[in-house]
């Protein structure tokens, strides 16, 4: 009885969007106050019964009831619990109401915390957010309900997890990955919000600066949780690989950088007004194709739950209303909204300028590549596969042109500035830091690398821009520590966020040019050095964990002598699916990780084909992505947003305040 | 001119200047780096390039799998029931690869018709199938009917 207790809550939470999308629309269009008002209630109504449908649906996996459907092909009775919880949204009818509840909680969270909104903009923001949740509560109960009961024929146990997802990390990879890419729906129906209202101010770009920092940081991490889970899950020591269901999250993130950074020219200066709408709507409908790429299973990967053709065209209609409708009202109230203010050449504005147009030409550059396959396929010409070589190609040099203008981004000025004040500022650490990119290379073991001189050189020019802007911010003040405390969070998370880009550049670098990698045959006894650490092979053992039984590899490291770890990689066979899984063993360290996985037996004498890989600074990459994602939460720490209604209402365009 | 409208114009020109550069990069990034997917019977029929990067995919024909005593060297046969391909690969094989299952191997055709792979994919779980093997099965079974009937 009580799974149904969930879908009749999914249904009237169903019925709540439906008003919330429709009455509160009327309100402002009539100009009803009280239809208007009853935004923030139906808001929180929604909310409140996609979350019961989704305890419910959690306690159906926490008990292991497998009359329910999904939880009958997604757990077991042997799981542990933890695993019981994540399996909720380790499937495909799971996933979509964790994007619903997140969609919810987003609205909910508009509602609660825009006091200081004009109330048309916020019944319009909250309809539109209620239409795209009709959208999806829509798509989730007619065509993939998690309720569905296997009654009669309720299975005895359950056909497990997919060992895949059975990890830590892939606990809180979906949610933070789908916060990210559901809060783009913020920024998107604040610009429609917009469009409707033909208010394009610096206050709408006020409004939506927080919550779509807020919805790309959340985005970082959840891409770098699922890099991470890639290179100690999947058993290779590969941490990108340019996957179309990668690239189907990374879209949405490219374009969010666009979009933070043109945001920042609109508030500021009033500029790019147009633009950055498009913008809002460009991202968040690249959110939605992720999610049609991913759910619809045109591709095929980990990710891509189920092939059934209705959800793909379901999810298709809906993109299509979406963009196409956006896009049209766009068509329509844009050139109405065009600003006539000029800014000179060399200036902030430009800075930003490139950074908007190398991030928008690398979208849609990784768009192309990974539409391409299909498209081909489509018009029958044939199965091709893009790979790795050509995103490289093209993604690589598109941000190292980017960080030499990102360098100088921190202390460049609005309007207008000289190139001969940058050169005065940066002419002295440019020589440092290239006479620095240029030697220490020469330290690595293999003599000078080209791509380590340069990644240090573009890291180190985005680390001194940074430096002599902190240092001329705090020039004035009494100490440095109180000139650094008075500097507001917005630029601290600016801080934060471009010397995250810099780690990150370092950390791609260092691990792919000095990376070793051997797969070797061993048998227990045998010794190999890989990067002057030696790897013996003790010996082999079996091992049984809750619902596996594993062949666990003992291996002992030293280097000079010295002992370092222990290692004992596993290979798993899960016994409710009988799926065999490799577990790495892995020894983390800031300069570097060491990486053990085995493949499988050969041959006689118990030899074993067995990975030893040396990454060096690999870590670095992730660090620099939990800069970059803690630079975005920490901009909305920003007093400027917490004013109230009339500071607001000030007419908009220019702003004190600084950046 | 208006300075607003020069401004305008040299954005522009900016933009789509370079805009034909990165598509520039992209279709010769693309040029050298797209590969085809053949289906066994056409690598037999030699309608496949060799010496040029393609995929091979299909069943692994039971019993083909030999490893070699002294290295990672594998060789084994994919078959979508009409011909079968041989595959020489070194290295270590996905969990999921096995005898009489899905695989997809990657890379260069010899003289000689194999396939020197350097990558190898396998399913990702039980239910799963490469949707390019799936479908070049599907058409060397409507080929046995049409032979047969």
């Amino acid at each position: 009885m009580i799974p149904e207790f969930g879908h009749f809550a999914l249904i009237i939470a169903l019925c709540l969007g439906v008003l919330l999308s429709v009455i509160p629309m009327w309100g402002a269009w009539r100009n009803n106050e009280k239809a208007m008002a009853l935004a923030p209630g139906l808001a929180m109504g929604v909310l409140v019964f996609v979350a019961i449908s989704f305890a419910v649906l959690t306690v159906a996996f926490l008990q292991d009831d497998f009359s329910v459907k999904v939880v009958a092909s997604n757990s077991n009775s042997l799981l542990p619990s933890m695993y019981k919880f994540s399996a909720v949204w380790g499937n495909h009818e799971g996933s979509l109401l964790l994007w619903v509840l997140i969609l919810a909680g987003w609205t909910a969270a508009v509602a609660l915390f825009s006091s200081q909104l004009p109330l048309t903009m916020l019944a319009r923001v909250l309809s539109v957010m209620g239409f795209i949740g009709v959208g999806f509560m829509s798509f989730s109960l007619f065509t993939s309900n998690p309720f569905e009961r296997l009654l009669p024929g309720t299975p005895a146990d359950g056909n497990d997890l997919n060992p895949l997802l059975q990890d830590p990390g892939l606990i809180i990879h979906p949610p933070l990955l789908y916060m990210g890419y559901v809060g783009f729906s913020v920024a998107f129906a604040f610009a429609i919000a917009a469009l409707l209202g033909g208010r394009l101010d610096a206050g709408w770009a006020r409004w939506s600066r927080p919550w779509t920092n807020v919805a790309w940081a959340f985005l970082t991490f959840g891409i770098m949780l699922g890099s991470w889970w890639a290179y100690y899950e999947l058993g290779w020591g590969g941490w990108w690989f340019w996957d179309p269901v990668e690239n189907a999250s990374f879209m949405p993130w490219l374009a969010g950088v666009a979009l933070l950074h043109s945001l920042a020219v609109t508030e500021k200066r009033g500029l790019f007004k147009s633009w950055t709408v498009l913008l809002a709507i460009f991202t968040f409908s690249l959110s939605l194709l992720g999610t049609f790429l991913v759910r619809s299973g045109v591709l095929t990967s980990v990710h891509a739950f189920a092939a059934d053709p209705e959800r793909g065209l379901y999810i298709l209609v809906f993109l299509a209303i979406v963009v196409g409708g956006s896009l049209t009202l766009y068509a329509l109230r844009a050139p109405t909204v065009s600003s006539r203010v000029t800014f000179g050449w060399v200036s902030r504005e430009s800075l930003l300028l490139v950074n908007n147009v190398v991030f928008s030409v690398a979208t849609l550059t990784v768009l192309f590549g990974t539409l391409f396959p299909l498209f081909m396929d489509a018009l029958g010409q044939g199965k091709y596969s893009v790979g790795p070589p050509y995103f490289n190609a093209v993604f690589l040099p598109l941000m190292a042109l980017l960080v030499p203008f990102m360098g100088v981004g921190p202390l460049s000025r609005w309007k207008s500035d000289t190139g001969s004040r940058w050169l005065r500022d940066l002419a002295l650490p440019a020589v440092a830091v290239v006479v620095c990119s240029l030697t220490l290379p020469l330290l690595g073991a293999d003599g000078f690398n080209l791509w380590v001189a340069l990644a240090l050189l573009l890291a180190g020019w985005l680390a001194v821009g940074l430096l002599r802007d902190l240092r001329d911010k705090t020039r004035n003040a009494p100490s440095l520590a109180r000139g650094l405390a008075r500097l507001a969070p917005s630029y601290w998370g600016m801080v934060m966020a471009h010397l995250g880009f810099a780690m990150t550049i370092i950390g791609v670098v260092a691990t792919s040019q000095y990376s070793v990698e051997r797969d070797l045959k061993m048998v227990p006894g045998q010794v190999e050095t890989v990067a002057g650490y030696t790897f013996r092979f003790d010996d082999l053992a079996a091992v049984r964990g809750p619902n596996y039984v594993a062949d666990e590899a003992r291996l002992s490291v030293t280097q000079d002598g010295e002992h370092v770890v222990n290692l004992a990689p596993q290979k798993r066979r899960y016994l409710a699916s009988g799926s065999i899984m490799t577990e790495a063993a892995i020894d983390p360290g800031l300069w570097r990780d060491l990486y053990v996985a085995m493949g499988e037996p050969v041959g006689e004498q118990g030899a074993w084909a067995i990975r030893l890989h040396y990454k060096p600074m690999v870590r670095w990459m992730w660090l620099g992505a939990i800069f970059m994602g803690l630079g975005g939460l920490v901009t909305v720490a920003d007093k400027r947003y917490r004013r109230r209604r009339a500071a607001v209402a000030a007419p908009g365009g220019i702003d004190g305040s600084p950046a | 001119m208006h300075p607003v409208r020069r401004q305008r114009l040299l954005l522009v020109l900016f933009v789509v200047l370079f805009s034909s550069a990165a598509i520039g990069l992209m279709v010769y990034a693309l040029s050298g780096n797209i590969n085809l997917f053949y289906p066994p019977a056409e690598v037999a029929a030699g309608k496949a390039p060799v010496g040029q990067q393609i995929r091979v995919g299909g069943m692994v024909v039971e019993g083909s799998v030999q490893r070699s005593d002294n290295s990672l060297e594998v060789r084994f046969e994919v078959t979508d029931y009409q011909a079968s391909v041989p595959i020489v690969y070194t290295g270590i094989l996905p969990d999921l690869f096995d005898e009489g299952q899905g695989a997809v191997a990657a890379g260069v055709l010899n003289d000689s018709g194999v396939l020197q792979a350097s990558e190898v994919l396998a399913k990702h779980d039980e239910n799963y199938m490469p949707p390019e093997v799936a479908e070049a099965l599907e058409a060397s079974q409507r080929l046995q009917e049409q032979q047969d009937g």
